[in-house]
C-alpha cells in the first residue's frame, strides 16, 4: 500500500536573492486532495515545478510512490505518473480533441499515427472517468471548461496517478467551478491523488482533504477543512489579521458620467465582441461588470479608453463625445485606467519606478518643459507616489521588474490616481496580488468613488464584484444580461447570468 | 554605480579579449607570431599622426553607422538599411558639394551635410512609415531599399553627375568644391569631431527628452506605450527617419571629408558595419564611439600587420566576427566569467541576466 503518492521532503530552493522554498515537506496520499494555499510569491509555483521536474531542489528530495526520485525533467515526472494541468492551457487550438490528448504519445501503426485507435482509447478513458468529450471537436471551438477537461484527459491518458492543477477555477463561472470540484472528487475515488493550487479560500474549504499553507517559501500551517475557516486561512496566508470584506458606505450617485449607447465592438478576429451595449455609470458609484473572461470585457475597456475603435455606437463622458478620440485625449478628459494586463500595458519592466510613474504624463508640465524631461520633478513625483501608495521598494531607481505583482499594481494605481479622476476604469485591478495589496487597492478605489468619481470595475473575481459594486452588470457573449442592485444580488443569481441563463 | 558600469562594459570588453585571444591562436596556427602581428596592428593604427588620422577617418563613418542602428534599436527596430541610407546621403552631399560654387564655406559645407542627412532621413523614413502604416517589416523593406539606393547612386554617378574631366571612365562625381570640403585639424578630421558631437546629442535626446522617452518606451514595451497615449506609429516612422539621417550624415562625411567626391562602389559595406558597432556598443550612443574607434583601429592597422608579419588582413574580419559572436552570445562569456568570479559576483551576473 502506497503511503505517499507524491511528496516533498525538506525541499529547499534558492534563486538569486530569493529563498523560494525553505525546508518544505508535504505528502499526498492516494485518493486525497491536497490544497496548496498561498499568496503570489509564497513559493507554490516553485514547489510544484520541483514536483513536476522543472526545477531541481538545492536540498531535499521529491518522493513519488514512497520512493526518493531525482527528476531530470517533466518527461520523467510524466512517465512516473505525474500529470499537470497548467493555468494557461497547453493545447493546440486548431487541432481535434483526440489529437490534443494523444499528442506526444500517439498510438502508431506502421509509423503512422493511428487516429482510430487513439479515438477508441480516448472514448474509453472519458467513459471510465465520466469526463464526457467529443473527440472530434476542434479545441478552439470548445468553451473553456471543456478545454480544461481535455487537459485533464491528457494527463489521465498518460496514466497519471497524480494530478497537479494550477489555479484551475480562475477561468470558470461559479457553476462550472462547482462542477469541476465534483469531477475532481469523483476522480479521487479511483485512487488518484490531486494537488490543487489556489488562492480562493472558499474552494479550499469545499474540496480539500488536507490543506498546506505556504508563506515566504515556508510551510506556515497544515490543517483540514473541518478544523479551520476562511478568516483563519487568510490569517495564515498573510501572517496578520485581514479584512476579507472592505467596509463601504452607501453610495450617493450623482449625474451620469459615462454614457454608452448601442456600442458595437469587434475583436481581433473581426467577430462581434460587444453587441449593441448600452449602460451608464454615474458619479459616485461603482458599476461592476461581472462575467467569465472572454465575453467582451477586454473589448469594452479598450473601446472606452480609446485603444480599440468601435464599429457602431456612442460613448460620452459628461456629455462630451468620447468615440474616436485617442487614448491621450481620453486621459485628458479625466479618465484613468488600471489595465487588465499589468505586465503588458501597465508598466515598462526595465524602466525604473520613476520612469514608470510618468508614463502617461511625461509630456506635460511640470514633468517636461519644451521637450526636456525634468528629472528632479520626476523623481520627487515618483517618491510621492511610492510613499502615498505604499509601494515597497528599496528605491525609486530600481526597475519595475524587481517589484512583486502587488507592489507593481500599487505603483500603477498610484500613477493613475495622481490626477483628479472623473471616470475610473479598473480592469482586474487585483489579479494575482497578495491579500494585503488587494485590501489597499479596494480601499483606494472606494475612496475615488466617495470623492465623486464614476467607477467601472471589470473583474473575473465574483467576490470582488460583489464586495465593491453598487450596481452589477453581467456580461455574457458581448451582451449585458441584466443590471442588478448589488445589495440584492447573490452569488447564484449572478452565476446563472454569467452562464447566459435568464430563467 | 561603478558596479553597474562594470556590468555594462564587462561583456563587450571580454568579447574583445576573447576575439583577440582566438585571433592569436589563428595566427599561431598559420605559423605567425601574434605579438608581432598585434604590435604591427597597433603601430599601423596609432603609431604616428598619419596612423591616428587613418584610424579616426575609418572610425568616423562607423560612428554614424553605429548610431543609426543603435537609435533604431532603441525603438525596438532593426535598421539593416544603413548601407542604402549612407549611399543616398553620400551622393546627394557630393551633388551639392560639386554642383554649386561660389558659396562661402560656412554656408556650402553645412548645406551639403544637411542635404546628405535629409536624403538619408527620407530613405530611412520610407521603411518606418511603411511599418507604421502597413506593418511591413523594416528588415525586409530596408534590405530591398539598399538595392534601390545602390542602383540609384550608381546611375547618378555614371550618368548625370559623372565626372567628365580628362579621360575619366569611372562612375564617379567630380571633386567637391573646397568650400564644401570638411577640413582636418592636425591628425583630427573635423568629421570625427562632428561624429562625437552627434553621438552625445543622440544620447541626450534619448535619455533627457520626452521624445527620447517615447522612443525608449516604444522599444521596451510597445503595448504600454500605446496604452499611455503615445503615438506608436509616429514614433516608429520618425525613429527610422532619424536613424536614416544618421547614416546619411555618415555618407555625407565620407564624400565631403574622406573621398572628396562620390564614387560608385567605394562605400560598399560601410553601412553594414554599423550593425557590428551598435551591437558592440550595446546600442548605447556613447558606447558607439569606443566601439567604432576599436574597429577603426583594426582596419587602419591591418595593412601594416600584413606587411610586417605576413598575416592575412582577413584576420581582422575574423576577429571582428568573433567579437560580434561573443557580444551576440553573451551567455558564453557569462559562463566563462562565472568560473573566475567568486560567488557574490555569480549572483550579480545571474540577476543581471534575468533582468535584461
Amino acid at each position: 500500500m502506497t503511503e505517499t503518492l507524491l511528496g516533498a521532503r525538506k525541499v529547499r530552493k534558492e534563486f538569486p536573492g530569493v529563498l523560494a522554498n525553505d525546508d518544505i515537506s508535504i505528502s499526498l496520499q492516494p485518493g486525497r486532495i491536497l490544497a496548496l494555499l498561498g499568496e503570489n510569491g509564497a513559493g507554490k509555483s516553485t514547489l510544484v515545478n520541483i514536483l513536476f521536474g522543472m526545477y531541481r531542489p538545492d536540498e531535499g528530495h521529491v518522493i513519488i510512490k514512497d520512493e526518493i526520485v531525482d527528476l531530470r525533467g517533466p518527461d520523467e515526472a510524466i512517465s512516473r505518473g505525474i500529470g499537470m494541468v497548467h493555468q494557461h492551457f497547453q493545447l493546440v487550438p486548431p487541432m481535434r480533441v483526440v489529437e490534443n490528448i494523444v499528442l506526444g504519445a500517439e498510438p502508431t501503426r506502421r509509423g503512422l499515427v493511428d487516429l482510430d485507435e487513439a479515438r477508441t482509447r480516448v472514448i474509453a478513458l472519458s467513459e471510465r472517468y465520466g469526463l464526457e468529450v467529443d473527440p472530434d471537436a476542434l479545441v478552439e471551438d470548445l468553451p473553456v471548461g471543456m478545454q480544461q477537461r481535455v487537459e485533464i484527459l491528457k494527463a489521465l491518458y498518460r496514466d497519471a496517478d497524480v494530478l497537479i492543477l494550477d489555479e484551475p477555477t480562475g477561468v470558470l463561472t461559479p457553476q462550472e467551478a462547482d462542477h469541476l470540484l465534483g469531477v475532481l472528487r469523483e476522480l479521487t475515488e479511483t485512487g488518484l491523488g490531486i494537488v490543487f493550487i489556489t488562492h480562493k479560500l472558499r474552494e479550499v474549504l469545499a474540496i480539500a482533504d488536507d490543506i498546506v499553507v505556504l508563506r515566504n517559501g515556508q510551510v506556515v500551517g497544515e490543517t483540514r477543512p473541518s478544523d479551520t475557516d476562511e478568516s483563519d486561512l487568510a490569517e495564515m496566508m498573510v501572517g496578520r489579521n485581514v479584512m476579507l470584506q472592505v467596509e463601504k458606505s452607501v453610495s450617493r450617485p450623482g449625474d451620469p458620467v459615462l454614457e454608452v449607447k448601442e456600442l458595437e465592438v469587434k475583436d481581433d478576429r473581426g467577430q462581434i465582441a460587444l453587441d449593441s451595449l448600452s449602460f451608464e455609470v454615474r458619479a459616485g458609484e461603482i458599476l461592476g461588470v461581472a462575467g467569465v473572461e472572454g465575453n467582451g470585457q477586454r473589448e469594452l475597456v479598450e473601446a472606452i479608453t480609446g485603444l480599440r475603435a468601435p464599429s457602431v455606437g456612442v460613448m460620452k463622458i459628461e456629455g462630451e463625445e468620447l468615440t474616436g478620440e485617442s487614448p491621450r485625449q481620453i486621459t485628458k478628459k479625466g479618465v484613468a485606467h488600471i489595465p487588465e494586463d499589468r505586465e503588458k500595458h501597465g508598466v515598462v519592466a526595465i524602466y525604473s519606478l520613476a520612469e514608470n510613474t510618468i508614463l502617461n504624463r511625461y509630456h506635460r508640465k511640470p514633468f517636461s518643459i519644451r521637450g526636456i524631461l525634468r528629472r528632479d520633478v520626476i523623481r520627487s513625483h515618483a517618491q510621492d507616489v511610492v510613499d502615498e501608495f505604499d509601494v515597497r521598494t528599496p528605491s525609486i531607481s530600481v526597475p519595475a521588474s524587481s517589484l512583486s505583482g502587488g507592489n507593481k499594481q500599487k505603483l500603477i494605481v498610484g500613477r493613475e490616481f495622481s490626477d483628479d479622476i472623473k471616470l475610473l476604469i479598473a480592469a482586474q485591478p487585483t489579479r494575482g496580488i497578495d491579500i494585503g495589496a488587494i485590501e489597499f487597492i479596494h480601499r483606494r478605489i472606494l475612496e475615488q468613488r466617495d470623492k465623486g468619481a464614476a467607477v467601472l470595475l471589470v473583474s473575473a473575481e465574483l467576490d470582488e464584484i460583489l464586495g465593491l459594486s453598487d450596481r452589477i452588470a453581467v456580461l455574457y457573449d458581448g451582451k449585458i444580461m441584466d443590471v442588478v442592485d448589488a445589495q440584492e444580488a447573490n452569488r447564484e443569481q449572478i452565476g446563472l447570468l454569467m452562464a447566459g441563463i435568464t430563467d | 554605480m561603478s558596479r553597474s558600469v562594470f556590468r555594462i562594459v564587462a561583456i563587450p570588453f571580454m568579447a574583445v579579449v576573447f576575439g583577440v585571444l582566438i585571433g592569436a591562436l589563428l595566427i599561431v596556427s598559420q605559423g605567425g607570431s601574434p605579438a608581432e602581428a598585434y604590435k604591427a596592428l597597433l603601430v599601423g593604427g596609432l603609431g604616428d599622426s598619419d596612423a591616428v588620422l587613418r584610424t579616426l577617418q575609418k572610425a568616423t563613418p562607423l560612428i554614424f553607422g553605429g548610431l543609426a542602428v543603435a537609435f533604431a534599436f532603441k525603438a525596438g527596430m532593426f535598421n539593416i538599411g544603413g548601407q542604402g541610407q549612407l549611399l543616398v546621403g553620400a551622393v546627394f552631399a557630393a551633388g551639392v558639394g560639386f554642383g554649386i560654387d561660389g558659396l562661402p564655406v560656412l554656408i556650402h559645407l553645412p548645406a551639403a551635410l544637411i542635404v546628405g542627412a535629409v536624403a538619408g532621413a527620407l530613405w530611412g523614413g520610407i521603411a518606418g512609415t511603411l511599418k507604421a502604416t502597413t506593418g511591413a517589416h523594416e528588415v525586409i523593406v530596408t534590405i530591398m531599399l539598399n538595392f534601390v539606393a545602390g542602383n540609384l547612386t550608381d546611375w547618378l554617378a555614371a550618368n548625370p553627375w559623372k565626372d567628365n574631366s580628362g579621360s575619366n571612365i569611372v562612375a564617379r562625381t567630380p571633386l567637391v568644391e573646397n568650400s564644401a570640403t570638411i577640413p582636418t585639424i592636425g591628425a583630427v578630421p573635423v568629421g570625427f569631431l562632428l561624429a562625437v558631437a552627434v553621438s552625445v546629442a543622440c544620447w541626450l535626446v534619448l535619455e533627457r527628452t520626452s521624445y527620447g522617452f517615447e522612443v525608449r518606451s516604444v522599444g521596451h514595451n510597445r503595448h504600454a506605450a500605446q496604452y499611455s497615449g503615445m503615438k506608436v506609429g509616429w514614433i516608429m516612422s520618425s525613429t527610422m527617419a532619424v536613424s536614416g539621417m544618421l547614416a546619411g550624415l555618415g555618407g555625407a562625411v565620407e564624400s565631403l571629408g574622406v573621398d572628396g567626391r562620390f564614387e560608385a562602389g567605394v562605400n560598399v559595406g560601410l553601412g553594414f558595419e554599423g550593425i557590428t558597432i551598435a551591437l558592440l556598443a550595446r546600442a548605447n550612443p556613447l558606447g558607439v564611439i569606443p566601439a567604432a574607434l576599436l574597429v577603426g583601429l583594426m582596419e587602419a592597422g591591418a595593412a601594416r600587420m600584413q606587411y610586417k608579419s605576413d598575416v592575412a588582413p582577413e584576420l581582422i574580419d575574423v576577429i571582428q566576427a568573433l567579437i560580434l559572436f561573443f557580444v551576440a552570445a553573451p551567455i558564453i562569456i557569462r559562463w566563462l566569467l562565472r568560473m573566475r568570479h567568486d560567488n557574490s559576483e555569480q549572483l550579480q551576473l545571474g540577476a543581471g541576466w534575468g533582468k535584461s
